[in-house]
């Protein structure tokens, strides 16, 4: 078939970003559906301790208060990378999703340990639907803020690759949604998983 | 862990049940058709062109195609499962046990609801929005083409995970829904449950992705001048189901989710004991549950309204009322889930609130039936087999709605739940509205696609088998519930007065056997006949009004040579009433060159990489788990490395094509009545 094929560094995208971005967006909100279920068991299931603790007994929030501090503050920090992504700074960029991962990292190391901590105590999700609810929905969103400092990473790679390139910045709207949708679910479960499960 | 342990999990020669018969010879039959279609693509030279034209393919028109193809071959196996129950159910009576065993049985009644609901209906819906919304709404393709292709392929994965529980394995016994504690790990050890989650896991993933897909091109794809209340009735359905899978298919993934981490990591949301709740189950599945039906029975209503239009050559009666009731009818059905457990123990405060909703969705459904006769009434109305469906569908699809209301009522429920009144109930609206409909729009969108039209005659044949064949099986079942006979029983007492309507619904079952047969070969002897058949206008029903027809028959893979610009809804009608040029059929002197995306493995083989996943997940087979998941997420980042993922097609390709069709089209001199222009080359 006669065609023309696109020049290498001539990046072509399909669409205008508006289309592309608001199908992220709807993505989001599946998302934020999928979240909704999981505090809906939550909040059913999780005066069902059984025979193990209550959550009041294994909270510890000044370690809670700790991971979402890393959380926050890598909301912000990314939030500096794509101020560098704008005024097509790779440097600045990849600099600061380097801290932004650093700090996401840090969160979810937090998270392992304190799941670790809870297992080996004898707290583990074989206990009782309190407990089953409780690591399913932080681990749920502990797994997509894995995911996202993957394809971070990815993306850091892509920049010092491709540079700030219009794929590339757009990809980078898709992961700044997503993380900042993270740390947003974040304040939810914090509210209503840890706050809430002291009173 | 020994070296068997790990190279196969929990799988063995044992879990091929080679000494029961019915399974060996249902897997042999799969097997034959199978190496015969291989057969046949090795014997023709076409591996390469399956790899290129269509595996890779990223045409929502050949992807169409593909999702049909898997719908007609799973619609023979989920039948099948029909054909054995209804056999199974007229001979088990008294002492009789008939031929299937209690477990058998229990799996075919779970594998005939999964594979006709999620391996049927839904592909014979994602289908034909793929085939017909983006020419309906004068785009060339979705907005997302590579995740189209990837939700196809997930959803074939999907397919073939149950189609290799018949043999490998075994297949949930649970119901379609597998309620725990029975689908726990306890009450159901074996892998059959396992097969079930990563199926539909698998396949819902590829739901979703279609759903966010369709929205997006619904609401930002529309050709220049078509805004939303001038949009085909077919598209603004297409958005409300897929408003509702957005938001209903998450919760469904979040609780199988649920039911898998229960029987994978010990957990106790929905267990028997510690603090699990099984209702809570119920509550989610059926949250997500009654939405489906409805992202099933929207996109029929659409086809219905086009059909109608089109074949009562009268424009659709109350355009507004219809938008309405249909956006009326996507938040209803969010708040009407609890009737389908009236009798779980709610109490009658809650069972009224939901009776009630549940009552109020019938209105805007009555709406869409009278708006439907309206556009007939004093239309000049012709009988083709769309429209034959069509009004086959009104009179089946009143009786079942009726029946629905008739169990809104909670105290009627009590007696009637879990009864086969409940399940001639939901057969009557989904035979009489989901494939009805999906029947009338797979002949009515067939000559677009492929370029000639369907044989009339098998048509008429199909159509009058199924529709006798579905009241004869299901009638009888209406008054069996009421005579108090529970669903899903593989043996009754005699002297109940059971049987010989039972012997009826099977002759019914064998009726509609027929009416596939008369599929079939309709089929066969379309492909036969189909130069004679040919669609040489584009406007294959003569009085097509919407935009679909202004393009040539089989469409071109770029959809339209030139944009087109909406000024009226029926925009082709009134291009057609008012003699205006329709600028791709008539040639023009240039062609501005096209945007179009490339075709593309990915979508196939992450579908296979998530396959090879959750048939490791089913036997506990780690390094295949392992595979699965690098391969999924290491194919997803090397597509992000690939810039060669588009291209443009030439003015002069364009204009090549373009003249090639007009060519074929004058050398076979057609008269076009009813005043469409005539064919004017420059």
């Amino acid at each position: 078939m006669t065609s023309t094929t696109l020049d290498h560094h001539h990046d072509h995208q399909a669409h205008s970003d508006s289309i592309d971005v608001f199908g992220f967006w709807i993505y989001i909100m599946t998302d934020c559906v999928l979240f909704a279920t999981l505090f809906a068991a939550f909040a059913v299931l999780h005066v069902d301790n059984a025979a193990g603790p209550t959550l009041k007994q294994i909270i510890h929030l000044p370690y809670v208060l700790g991971e979402t501090m890393f959380l926050l503050a890598s909301s912000f920090t990314y939030g500096l990378a794509m101020l560098g992504v704008y005024k097509q700074s790779r440097a600045r960029a990849v600099f600061w999703l380097i801290v932004t991962f650093c700090l996401g990292l840090s969160f979810v190391v937090m998270e392992v340990r304190e799941f670790m901590h809870l297992y080996a105590d004898g707290n583990s999700w074989h206990i009782s639907a309190a407990l089953s609810s409780f690591f399913t929905l932080v681990g749920t969103h502990g797994t997509h803020v894995s995911f996202g400092l993957i394809w971070m990473a990815l993306m850091i790679g892509q920049l010092l690759k491709y540079g700030t390139s219009p794929s590339v910045n757009r990809r980078l709207t898709y992961l700044g949604l997503f993380w900042h949708f993270l740390d947003i679910v974040w304040i939810f479960v914090f509210t209503i998983v840890y706050l809430m499960g002291v009173i | 862990m020994t070296l068997q342990q790990f190279f196969f999990g929990k799988l063995s020669w044992a879990s091929i049940p080679f000494d029961n018969h019915i399974v060996m010879g249902a897997g042999g039959v799969m097997g034959l058709v199978a190496l015969f279609v291989m057969g046949a693509i090795t014997v023709k030279g076409k591996w390469k062109y399956l790899w290129t034209d269509w595996l890779t393919s990223i045409d929502h028109k050949k992807i169409g195609i593909m999702y049909l193809i898997l719908a007609g071959v799973m619609l023979l196996r989920g039948f099948s499962d029909a054909i054995m129950m209804r056999l199974q159910q007229s001979m088990a009576v008294g002492k009789d046990l008939g031929y299937l065993p209690p477990p058998h049985f229990d799996q075919i009644f779970t594998a005939h609801g999964v594979i006709m609901i999620f391996f049927v209906a839904m592909p014979l819906m994602f289908g034909l929005m793929n085939m017909a919304i983006p020419l309906q709404i004068g785009a060339r393709d979705v907005a997302f083409p590579y995740l189209n292709s990837l939700s196809l392929w997930l959803t074939v994965v999907g397919a073939m995970l149950v189609n290799i529980s018949l043999v490998v394995g075994k297949f949930a016994a649970t119901g379609w829904l597998a309620y725990p504690p029975l689908s726990g790990i306890i009450y159901s050890p074996g892998v059959g449950v396992d097969y079930y989650i990563w199926a539909l896991q698998i396949s819902g993933v590829g739901s979703l992705l279609s759903g966010i897909n369709f929205m997006v091109t619904i609401l930002k794809m529309r050709c220049p001048g078509m805004t939303m209340m001038k949009m085909p009735v077919f598209a603004w359905a297409g958005l409300c189901a897929m408003i509702l899978v957005a938001l209903a298919f998450p919760i469904f993934t979040a609780t199988l989710a649920m039911l898998f981490l229960d029987r994978f990591m010990g957990m106790h949301f929905f267990t028997a004991g510690h603090g699990g709740n099984a209702m809570m189950y119920i509550n989610l599945i059926w949250a997500w549950g009654h939405p489906e039906v409805y992202i099933l029975i929207l996109p029929a209503f659409g086809i219905f309204s086009e059909v109608v239009a089109t074949f009562s050559k009268k424009k659709l009666f109350g355009y507004t009322s219809m938008v309405y009731a249909t956006i009326a009818i996507t938040f209803l059905s969010f708040i009407v889930w609890l009737h389908h457990f009236f009798t779980m123990g709610s109490g009658a405060n809650v069972n009224a609130f939901f009776g009630i909703a549940t009552m109020i969705i019938a209105i805007p459904t009555g709406v869409k039936i009278f708006n439907w006769l309206f556009t007939m009434y004093r239309g000049r109305v012709t009988m083709s087999v769309p429209m034959l469906w069509t009004v086959g569908f009104i009179s089946t699809f009143a009786i079942g709605g009726m029946t629905g209301v008739l169990m809104s009522l909670p105290p009627v429920d009590f007696q009637l739940h879990n009864s086969v009144f409940l399940v001639a109930h939901f057969h009557n609206v989904i035979i009489g509205g989901v494939v009805f409909g999906y029947f009338a729009g797979v002949t009515y969108w067939f000559p677009k696609i492929f370029g000639f039209t369907l044989n009339e005659k098998w048509g008429r044949r199909s159509f009058w088998c199924w529709l006798t064949g579905f009241y004869v099986a299901f009638m009888p079942l209406y008054a069996l519930g009421l005579m108090g006979m529970t669903r899903r029983l593989d043996h009754y007492n005699a002297g109940l007065g059971w049987h010989p309507l039972l012997i009826t619904a099977a002759c019914g079952a064998g009726i509609i056997g027929l009416g596939v047969a008369c599929q079939v070969i309709q089929l066969w002897v379309s492909i036969r006949d189909r130069e004679a058949n040919r669609d040489l206008t584009g406007d294959a029903w003569i009085n097509g009004r919407t935009t679909e027809w202004s393009i040539p028959s089989p469409a071109p893979f770029y959809n339209f040579a030139v944009i087109p610009t909406v000024h009226e809804r029926d925009e082709f009608w009134d291009m057609k009433e008012k003699n205006r040029m329709n600028p791709n059929i008539q040639l023009q002197s240039h062609y501005e060159p096209i945007h179009m995306p490339r075709n593309t493995a990915t979508g196939f083989v992450i579908a296979i990489f998530s396959g090879i996943f959750g048939f490791g997940m089913v036997w506990h087979i780690y390094w295949m788990i392992g595979m699965g998941l690098i391969g999924i997420v290491a194919t997803i980042m090397a597509r992000t490395f690939n810039k060669n993922i588009d291209y443009y097609v030439t003015s002069e390709e364009i204009m090549k094509t373009e003249r090639e069709r007009a060519g074929r089209q004058k050398s076979s001199s057609v008269a076009i009545k009813n005043g469409t222009e005539e064919l004017v080359l420059t």
